[in-house]
């Protein structure tokens, strides 16, 4: 397989990158509301925000990093038989899921750099703060990052669910495309072998 | 018109009693400071202060037992020098700055104790909650300043339980109650 996409199918570098990313988001939004019921004399209770600020750094540089992948490769196109305005839908929900992301970071990054201290990410680097000491920086960026992130899972489960939709109703390609199996028809219904037939376009 | 009317009238006093001079609290210059500390594990102290207050006092040094104090604490403007602690605090957690903002003090008494000293009795509002706490005071000095005005400081202490204002997160058992260090200067209006 390709690294770089073409019209029909992703490369293996923009499956690397969702498959990669799509956990680690997961796991530090359920990191991010975990550790903030910890209690004091928890040894998570510093060791959590750690690794949610190490984790969320590295995932800033994966995103950066994807965004520029996706503007300097062609997006597979939808599925034939999808209507437009679904489409259109998909693509909307993907540009914001990219803008969500990038909000929740900055904002998480203001949270933590408002009084100027820099974020250490594992002890292999740091990132110095930027803007800092706007009124009450910490609560707003804290408030934004909290109320963005319930609103990105939200999408989520809207970009998953489409998918399945996609996969299971519609039996089309959309995920099997992510998960590089090649634009072709489900090959489970033993009983209706004329749908095992090739639909690539190759 | 009140005002002028409550001005003349004490004015027209002024001539046979003693004066309670009234003083602002000079926030505006910062020589007022509302500071906690707390134990860290029972390890150190910890500090931090509250940036936005206002408030005014009287005090006649003919009659101090006659003193009154009134502060209004802007909860939000807490500092402990580090944001992400800062923001816990001020969260549910500690404070909960959110929905309560401010915090008051309004004495009820003042008993001189002799050598420039007194217990200044009042009720404290923080998180919602009103209880009577008792502050040490000590009177460090009063005169005229360079610029023409007349100024009265004093420095206080109290200490109450976090519990106390409703405030359950456990830090620990030597960290169970937090002291105020509260140090006023005003200038006399």
């Amino acid at each position: 397989m390709a690294a770089r996409n073409n019209k029909t199918q992703y490369g293996w570098m923009a499956i690397a990158l969702h498959w990669l990313m799509a956990p680690a988001i997961l796991g530090l939004f359920a990191l991010g509301w975990w550790m903030r019921q910890l209690s004091y004399y928890d040894p998570w209770y510093r060791q959590g925000p750690e690794l949610h600020k190490g984790i969320g750094i590295l995932l800033l540089g994966l995103l950066l990093f994807r965004l520029l992948w996706k503007f300097l490769n062609p997006s597979p196109a939808a599925e034939s038989g999808t209507p437009r305005w679904q489409a259109v839908a998909a693509r909307l929900t993907h540009g914001l899921l990219y803008l969500l992301l990038l909000a929740i970071m900055t904002s998480g990054y203001l949270i933590s750099t408002a009084d100027g201290r820099t974020i250490d990410v594992f002890g292999w680097f740091s990132v110095p703060a930027t803007i800092q000491g706007l009124p009450n920086q910490e609560d707003v960026a804290g408030q934004v990052h909290e109320i963005l992130a319930w609103s990105l899972m939200a999408l989520v489960a809207l970009h998953a669910l489409a998918a399945l939709k996609h996969h299971f109703i519609d039996r089309d390609a959309t995920l099997r495309k992510m998960l590089g199996m090649g634009a072709r028809r489900i090959a489970a219904h033993t009983d209706h072998p004329s749908q095992d037939t090739l639909t690539t376009t190759k | 018109m009140k005002k002028l009317a409550v001005f003349l009238f004490a004015t027209l006093l002024g001539a046979t009693t003693a004066q309670a001079a009234e003083y602002k609290i000079d926030t505006k210059g910062a020589h007022a400071f509302i500071q906690f500390r707390i134990k860290h594990l029972g390890y150190s102290w910890l500090y931090g202060r509250f940036d936005d207050f206002k408030g005014s006092f009287s005090y006649d040094e003919s009659a101090p037992e006659k003193s009154s104090v009134n502060v209004n604490i802007d909860v939000t403007s807490l500092d402990s020098n580090h944001a992400e602690r800062d923001k816990h605090l001020r969260g549910e957690d500690f404070l909960y700055t959110e929905k309560f903002p401010t915090a008051t003090f309004e004495s009820t008494g003042f008993e001189p104790q002799g050598d420039g000293k007194a217990k200044l009795t009042g009720e404290l509002t923080l998180r919602g909650v009103t209880k009577p706490v008792t502050i040490d005071v000590t009177n460090i000095g009063g005169g005229e300043d360079p610029w023409g005005g007349y100024r009265q400081g004093f420095t206080g202490t109290t200490e109450f339980a976090l519990k106390d204002f409703g405030i359950d997160y456990d830090l620990g058992p030597a960290s169970q109650t937090v002291e105020m260090i509260l140090d006023v200067e005003g200038i006399r209006i």
